[in-house]
């Protein structure tokens, strides 16, 4: 159980992120530029007859949240390495431990931004009631969010001194996510189809078993990962 | 306060160091000059905990907490404000700004503005404010002339040498003998990863330790 001090000290680097990405806005807004561009693209490039939307809608906003995602973690720790702000965070007296966490709660917070914009867009786009599901659909996209951006935090800080970063980072992230995107585009459209909750039961229980393992896997490599 | 036995590290076929091994007391400034790639600043890297050596230990009494880092590049955020980057660093040793540290580097002025807007003397004025914002016992400094013009690099040498005269351990590694000398209580010289100078400054100045500096390396 991580103490009050890592946890003060964890969020003095989210809120540090926060404030320098609210002072830049590129990241937020690359990300929900990405998004309404790939929502129209799905929506106008799609053959209503083909597909219903209901089948179709999940899928997408799973997709764009994905790679949505994908951006924000790219940027998580290229802020660090601009003047070589990493060295400084990894002098000081703190645990490794509370860096990731600063950093997992940030792009937590910027993800959730990005799918506080994109679902609506969504149910715009597609015409799929978003409304009378909210509280289920909150719960789908918190636990798939927070494991696939724990995960992401983690190849993030590994994949930043590489060369390749932004190429490498999908490449190593995406097929840690197939697990947690195929439980939550299930759910997605088992609780827009309004099939009954208990549905969707299996599919929140692997999430969230999910989450606890790969935070807990990430807390424990992140040390090795930012250690020269 | 500092010390460093029989450091040993490799990056693959490339030794950064061989058998470092000196010991530096409160008051001290060593000055270790030597070219590019010479393993210097993987010296600093060991001595403040970022690179565990595969041989030797470093040892700097009271750990990270007693460390203040200045390299030439500045560890801060370009978009966050002096005042505001200074709060963050001091956030993550647990203390307060010190009231008179702007004042001090003659930074009051500039407290709110982003560090992006700051010419690179300025900039190099709010990292040492960042280095110094714990008050550390040990100072270790990268290259930390790089980019200052010769008043701003006159200020910074003030800075330095108060910072000794308050007792302080300083550790400075350059290869801008004319510049580092006149702070040197201690000079060594380093090549290939080994220290093959390494005596009290005593009398010599500048145009003398250059003079050694360069029969040494060559």
């Amino acid at each position: 159980m991580p103490s009050s001090s890592s946890l003060r000290h964890a969020w003095a680097v989210a809120s540090k992120d926060l404030l320098v990405e609210f002072r830049s806005r590129t990241g937020i807004l690359s990300a929900v530029v990405f998004v309404v561009l790939v929502l129209m693209v799905f929506n106008f490039g799609r053959d209503p007859t083909a597909v219903s939307n209901l089948v179709l809608a999940p899928s997408i906003l799973w997709v764009t949240f994905t790679f949505a995602a994908i951006l924000a973690l790219n940027r998580a720790f290229q802020l660090e390495l601009e003047n070589q702000a990493l060295d400084g965070l990894l002098l000081a007296p703190i645990g490794r431990g509370s860096i990731y966490l600063g950093k997992l709660v940030a792009n937590l917070v910027f993800v959730a931004t990005v799918e506080v914009i994109g679902v609506p867009l969504v149910a715009l786009f597609f015409n799929v009631e978003v409304w009378p599901h909210i509280g289920p659909l909150a719960a789908i996209i918190t636990l798939a969010t927070l494991g696939f951006v724990a995960v992401g935090t983690l190849f993030s800080a590994m994949t930043v001194r590489t060369r390749f970063a932004e190429l490498l980072l999908p490449v190593v992230l995406l097929p840690f996510m197939i697990l947690p995107l195929m439980w939550a585009t299930l759910a997605t459209t088992s609780v827009l189809a309004d099939r009954p909750l208990s549905e969707i039961g299996g599919s929140l229980k692997m999430l969230a078993g999910y989450d606890i393992v790969f935070v807990v896997v990430s807390l424990l490599l992140f040390p090795a990962t930012v250690n020269e | 306060m500092l010390l460093a036995e029989g450091l040993r590290h490799r990056f693959g076929a490339v030794t950064a160091l061989d058998d470092v091994s000196f010991r530096v007391q409160p008051g001290q400034t060593l000055a270790v000059f030597g070219p590019n790639g010479a393993g210097k600043t993987t010296l600093l890297k060991v001595l403040a905990g970022l690179i565990q050596p595969q041989q030797g230990r470093a040892q700097v009494d009271g750990g990270r907490r007693a460390i203040g880092w200045i390299g030439h590049q500045p560890q801060l955020y370009s978009q966050l404000t002096v005042r505001e980057n200074l709060r963050f660093w001091a956030s993550l040793y647990d203390v307060a700004v010190p009231g008179d540290l702007l004042s001090r580097l003659g930074l009051t002025e500039y407290a709110d503005r982003p560090v992006r807007a700051l010419s690179r003397g300025l900039v190099q004025r709010v990292a040492i404010a960042r280095a110094l914002v714990h008050d550390p016992a040990v100072l270790l400094l990268d290259e930390p002339f790089t980019g200052l013009d010769r008043t701003a690099a006159e200020a910074f040498s003030g800075l330095i040498a108060q910072h000794a005269a308050a007792g302080r351990a300083t550790v400075l590694v350059t290869h801008n003998v004319e510049e580092g000398t006149g702070l040197a209580t201690d000079v060594a010289f380093m090549r290939r990863g080994r220290f093959v100078h390494f005596a009290p400054r005593g009398r010599r100045g500048p145009a003398q330790v250059a003079e050694e500096y360069r029969n040494a390396i060559v």
